[in-house]
């Protein structure tokens, strides 16, 4: 059974320098409040695993601001990030080409997922046609290429976190987590891949509404639900 | 033809390309309008890479739900009739997994080997690749629509100089002067817009190009 905690408690849990996982994409799916806290917390030095870093004002996102793990960014609270996407966030750009504080490593989005997924299902990595001939080969984590049956593969590393951080659209009391739309993306992936999992649901359900068949997290995976 | 005429004209040849059927993934911008033209009687479903599969195209879905629902630039999208809903994972697994059977995408610079570049560039601006460098490694045909030219200095390049999203990839280019193979020889125009003579197509190539025997008008 997951502990049910406020916003503020769930940043109290998660140290300076720890290494997160935040779900969402462009901030679909993120747990959106408490990316905003965390990143006004002031705490720094975190490694940031996600698709992308949100997106900022003007942007033409959901709301006109700052929103998912943008607000941990644009406060310079990452000293690295792990990411597929950084180009709608002009600060990624800034913190690491002009300010130089903020390292960028860029892996394929379906590689981003399936070392995430490595991660999490106990797997030694994953071997991918993506990204051979590339930079991606002198990426920390491609340990190098292999064939198999004439066919080129990078050997990407597996990847877990300290913490994930995944939002929800409906949380029952058993931790169960459903996901409407496209918010699903990485959260059920970085579920399973953290030694700490945090879910910020829209909405706390009782056991059932949710039904079984419709599980795209299991509880036995999400140690915190905040709100 | 002005920016938005020439992005049209493209995205229309295009068009063509796609069967009845077909399981295709659009890029950004000019990709994006290619479904206005389908032929009649070609139905595809458009796969989205942060996991829908069969997106309605923009302007054909109901109500927008910009928290719940969205493209590959996080602004609102829309799932037709009979489409799921998928995490990541299983997204890219249909796009390297061979289910996707055509990847439409724009580039900054291709090259006559079949490689493209579009994702960074080094010192300057790195936005990243997204979902490029797998879209590129797991579709039959990987169709580049792009302008000829970026302001006049070739994109269509012997080799590419910028950082390869993948190589030895594209099956076709489409650009506002012509349609290019990819074969084993080089690039191969094989259609060319009758505004154009066969020689302005090759000045604004780096790339040597063959003319096809069987060299085409791009317009009907």
């Amino acid at each position: 059974m997951p502990k049910f905690i406020s916003i503020k408690e769930a940043v109290d849990l998660i140290p300076e320098g720890s290494t997160i996982m935040v779900g969402g994409f462009v901030g679909c799916g993120s747990p959106l409040e408490l990316c905003k806290a965390l990143g006004l917390s002031g705490k720094k030095h975190f490694t940031i695993i996600a698709n992308d870093g949100g997106c900022g004002p003007g942007y033409g996102g959901p709301v006109d601001d700052y929103y998912g793990n943008a607000w941990i960014i644009a406060n310079h609270g990452a000293d690295r990030v792990i990411m597929t996407h950084v180009g709608i966030l002009p600060e990624i750009g800034e913190q690491n080409l002009k300010e130089g504080t903020l390292t960028v490593d860029l892996i394929p989005q379906g590689t981003l997922a399936e070392m995430v997924r490595a991660g999490g299902y106990g797997l030694g990595g994953v071997l991918t046609p993506t990204g051979v001939g590339t930079l991606v080969e002198d990426s920390p984590f491609c340990l190098g290429k292999q064939t198999i049956d004439g066919k080129d593969y990078l050997l990407m590393k597996p990847i877990r976190a300290d913490f994930a951080l995944i939002g929800g659209t409906k949380c029952d009391k058993a931790g169960n987590v459903w996901y409407k739309g496209t918010t699903r993306n990485f959260n059920p992936l970085m579920a399973m891949a953290a030694d700490t999992v945090i879910c910020e649901p829209e909405e706390i359900v009782e056991v059932g509404e949710i039904e079984p068949e419709n599980v795209h997290v299991y509880g036995i995976c999400v140690d915190y639900v905040c709100k | 033809m002005d920016k938005s005429e020439i992005k049209a004209f493209i995205a229309k040849r295009v068009a063509k390309e796609l069967h009845d059927g077909d399981v295709v993934n659009l890029g950004i911008g000019l990709p994006d309008l290619v479904p206005n033209y389908l032929p009649e009687g070609v139905k595809v479903t458009l796969q989205a890479e942060l996991g829908i599969v069969n997106t309605a195209p923009a302007g054909l879905y109901q109500e927008a739900d910009p928290f719940h629902v969205v493209n590959a630039s996080g602004k609102s999208a829309g799932i037709a009739p009979g489409g799921a809903f998928i995490d990541s994972a299983t997204s890219f697994g249909l796009i390297r997994g061979g289910h996707v059977q055509a990847t439409i995408l724009g580039g900054l610079e291709v090259d006559e080997e079949g490689s493209l570049s579009n994702w960074i560039i080094p010192g300057k601006k790195m936005p990243g690749m997204g979902g490029a460098m797998d879209l590129l490694v797991g579709a039959e045909n990987v169709i580049v629509a792009m302008e000829h030219t970026a302001k006049g200095a070739p994109k269509i390049l012997k080799k590419c100089k910028l950082p390869y999203t993948a190589v030895h990839c594209i099956t076709k280019i489409i650009t506002e002067m012509g349609v290019m193979n990819v074969t084993d020889k080089g690039l191969e125009l094989v259609e060319i817009n009758p505004e154009f003579t066969v020689e302005e197509v090759q000045a604004a190539t780096e790339a040597t190009l063959i003319i096809s025997p069987n060299l085409k008008s791009m317009i009907d």
